[in-house]
């Protein structure tokens, strides 16, 4: 039963932040006057609205419609108006605006009629998935992909792990812990449907060793379920980034994800604690995701904590609840400080996948101009995926990208570990980000043009076919006409010998 | 505080090049101090020279290419190729020598390759190798111990001498100078002397030169601290010193006419300097755990090659430049296993 863990190479032992925002239960956020959703907080296409302006609707129903396979529905939050359907600014690192619905409640919170499932072994994972998906519930985690893809193995795959991730790695985010701690129950609830989803052989519960009252409310919840004998939970060490998908398998299992490959391949489906709380939710109490944990904090928050927020709740308004030090318009991060990015726009909504709104860091990075590059090569010993972003920058920066390709660019998680201990504060993942983006780019043009060039020689290809045929119709038809001809000829002189051989 | 820049992480470490640098003057001190004790002020006087030149020259050029000098001037890395060449070469060699070569490593083993980082050879190493070229004899007498003196120079015969050449008592360098415990080795083993008897001469100490191995050990110990504060890795000292170790040893083995023991190879001359403070030299060395590895072992191999066989009494200097040289292929083939990847 314990197996000894694995590990992952490098990584970094950052001060965790964590009790600035642990100090009080989760709390409500008021509700908002104003709900904006963004038809986008997924991966994947954008959800199809199916009300319209004017239209009342209540605390759950349905407002869009997934589009396409990789999509998830979306619902109104609370009970009200939708007052608009139109772009309004997302909290997206872009800072660009997109197509959002936009509800003005009216206090009621009254919910639509909920459809429990009463006893979900009795249905099959092919249902379950369908509600899952109906419930709009996507990676909490904050990649935010569509959970019930990831809930089908697939024909070709059977699942041996089921992984619950509830590392949270990052410094500073606390949400899944408290939930961990609170709601341990809920949690077991939703692995148990994921796990008779996915037929997976086991669970494994993987929390850091520094979040010890998650830790034994999990054990607490799981005791009481003695029938869930394949289920366990393993306490990792703290290190970031050990929450990272792959990272922590390799730490739970001691395997690694083939590159280009999906934990599947080796079995595994990893699942984030706060979107086995919202399946456990969708199934057992039939309520869509409307809401989530959002832990507010940072050096500039008066009373940092975590708030279950309704999703379209202008982060402004969070923002004014926790109080803060911060003056208008001044940007805050969404996500942690490692990987999240900053937005400075005071109307953007909380998403499905906003966990953490940070407003002032200690140990902040300097502005400054970076210095070059002088190959210490301390990027590479705190790598987890063991690249060499010394050479990866290198190679970036003078736009070699078949090199950095050679150099595994695309196994890079851009978990920032290289930026954080380089001497010469170069900002190594954005570069890497940039050379991503740009292969990306000419992979797309290089598509493009071969598919122009397909276009071009099976035309080609064509006409030159058709061309061949016409002559050959063509040889044909002379062919025939000589043969006729000749024919004719032949006849024609055999009458005239008939004719002769009667004269004479 | 809530500025943050413009992409994540929005955390950093504490590291900067300028610490680094730091540490690697601060780990030089006790040696330095060893040198002054066994060789007179002289040294001293040599490295505020070189501190100055370089830091003028580096100014200068950071001005000319249009580069902010702040920034560049303060990450001390002109500092570290000043003192390290000033170190290495012989004390009471005259100003200009000590000018040339500094000027020559900032300017055209530093700046013209498009200053810090961008360096393919180690600069202070470059501006060595010119002065061992052009100014052998120069280069290779060096004061004797100062218990061995006939005439222990104080701080203003020191002066004198390298600015004008001779004390105002009279004495120029060659009166005062004698050759390094290594270059006496190389000349009487050229004499068919036994390596023991040599080492019984009052040059030698309890297991290198005499004095040269206090100078080793204390370089031996800053090497030490940097790879506990983590400036440096351990790999290229291990490898080097592990290589010169266990050739010396089977060359002893096998000819113990041509050479000193292994302990002998590990406390005189560059090799503790060359291990823990040359050859590590992030710019010029190889960048990946298992290069460095390489990096070293070359290091060490030529460093012994060029003593025994080769024309010059030390051969850290040269060892160092020629796997700068290969660094590119080193560092293409010992790429680390990436996760995830078959491929190493």
């Amino acid at each position: 039963m314990n197996q000894p863990l694995g590990d992952f190479p490098g990584g970094l032992k950052l001060r965790g932040h964590k009790k600035r925002s642990t100090q009080t239960p989760i709390r409500k956020t008021p509700l908002s006057r104003h709900l904006i959703l963004p038809l986008q907080q997924h991966i994947g296409a954008a959800a199809v609205p199916v009300v319209e302006v004017g239209e009342k609707v209540l605390k759950g129903q349905r407002i869009a419609r997934a589009d396409g396979h990789v999509s998830v529905c979306l619902h109104a939050p609370s009970s009200g108006t939708v007052v608009a359907i139109n772009e309004q600014p997302i909290p997206h690192p872009s800072g660009l605006s997109a197509p959002c619905v936009t509800i003005e409640t009216d206090g009621e919170d009254q919910w639509i009629a909920r459809h429990p499932v009463d006893n979900f072994r009795a249905i099959s994972p092919h249902e379950i998935r369908q509600i899952i998906r109906d419930a709009g519930i996507v990676g909490l985690g904050g990649a935010g992909f569509p959970s019930f893809i990831k809930l089908n193995p697939g024909v070709h795959h059977t699942v041996d792990t089921l992984l619950l991730n509830g590392a949270e790695c990052e410094p500073y985010i606390s949400c899944d812990d408290m939930l961990m701690r609170e709601r341990a129950d809920g949690i077991l609830d939703g692995v148990e449907i994921m796990q008779h989803a996915l037929r997976a052989r086991e669970v494994i519960l993987a929390i850091e060793d520094n979040k010890a009252e998650a830790i034994s409310a999990m054990k607490l919840a799981l005791a009481a379920r003695p029938h869930l004998t394949e289920t366990r939970i393993v306490v990792i060490p703290t290190r970031y980034p050990t929450g990272g998908e792959k990272q922590i398998i390799q730490v739970v299992t001691g395997k690694e994800v083939p590159s280009n490959g999906l934990p599947i391949d080796i079995g595994i489906v990893s699942h984030n604690m706060g979107t086995a709380y919202a399946v456990g939710r969708a199934i057992n109490h039939g309520e869509p995701l409307i809401s989530r944990i959002v832990t507010v904090t940072g050096t500039d928050v008066t009373h940092a904590g975590n708030f279950e927020t309704l999703f379209g709740t202008p982060i402004s308004e969070l923002l004014a609840f926790v109080e803060t030090r911060r003056e208008p318009d001044e940007p805050f991060i969404l996500g942690g400080p490692m990987m999240g990015f900053n937005l400075s726009g005071d109307n953007l909504p909380v998403t499905k996948t906003a966990n953490c709104i940070l407003v002032g860091v200690e140990d902040a990075a300097p502005k400054t101009e970076p210095l070059p590059c002088i190959r210490c090569g301390d990027c590479a010993s705190v790598c987890p995926a063991s690249l060499l972003p010394q050479q990866l920058y290198w190679h970036s920066r003078a736009k070699d990208f078949d090199q950095t390709r050679d150099y595994n660019l695309f196994d890079c998680i851009e978990c920032g570990c290289c930026d954080y201990v380089c001497p010469s504060k170069i900002p190594l993942v954005s570069y890497f980000r940039f050379a991503k983006t740009e292969i990306m780019n000419q992979e797309r043009e290089r598509k493009k043009s071969d598919l122009a060039r397909e276009r071009f020689e099976t035309r080609q290809a064509r006409m030159e076919r058709e061309q061949r045929e016409k002559e050959e119709r063509q040889r044909q038809r002379k062919a025939a006409l000589a043969a006729s001809k000749a024919k004719k000829e032949k006849e024609a002189a055999a009458e005239t010998t008939a004719a002769d051989d009667k004269e004479n | 505080m809530a500025l943050f820049r413009i992409s994540p992480p929005y955390l950093a470490g504490t590291n900067r090049v300028t610490l680094q640098m730091l540490q690697v003057l601060l780990a030089m001190v006790p040696a330095v101090i060893a040198m002054v004790y066994f060789f007179g002020p002289a040294v001293i006087i040599n490295i505020v020279l070189a501190l100055v030149v370089a830091l003028g020259v580096e100014a200068l050029l950071l001005k000319i290419r249009h580069r902010p000098v702040k920034p560049f001037i303060s990450d001390g890395s002109a500092a570290v190729t000043a003192v390290l060449l000033a170190v290495a070469i012989p004390p009471l060699s005259p100003w200009w020598l000590t000018v040339t070569g500094v000027l020559f490593a900032i300017v055209f083993a530093k700046h013209l390759y498009g200053g810090l980082g961008y360096n393919p050879f180690n600069p202070a190493m470059v501006g060595y190798v010119l002065l061992l070229l052009s100014f052998p004899l120069e280069m290779t007498t060096w004061l004797p111990v100062l218990s061995l003196a006939d005439n222990p120079l104080g701080f203003t015969e020191a002066f004198h001498l390298i600015f004008y050449g001779e004390t105002g008592a009279g004495l120029t360098p060659d009166a005062v100078s004698g050759a390094t415990p290594l270059d006496a080795m190389k000349t009487q083993i050229g004499q068919q002397i036994q390596p023991d008897l040599i080492l019984n001469q009052n040059l030698f100490g309890f297991v290198g030169g005499l004095g040269w191995e206090w100078v080793n050990i204390w370089f031996l110990l800053g090497g030490l601290y940097l790879l506990y504060k983590r400036v440096i890795s351990w790999q290229v000292p291990v490898a080097m010193l592990t290589t010169l170790f266990i050739l010396s040893m089977v060359t002893q083995w096998f000819a113990p006419d041509i050479t000193g023991s292994p302990m002998f190879h590990l406390f005189s001359g560059a090799t503790m300097i060359g291990a823990f403070f040359i050859a590590t030299d992030p710019v010029s060395g190889s960048t990946t755990p298992n290069g460095r590895l390489v990096f070293g072992a070359g290091v060490g191999a030529l460093t012994f090659i060029i003593r025994v066989w080769g024309g010059y009494p030390d051969g850290v200097a040269f060892g160092v430049l020629l796997m700068n040289m290969l660094v590119p292929l080193i560092d293409y083939y010992t790429q680390p296993k990436v996760y995830g990847t078959g491929k190493p």
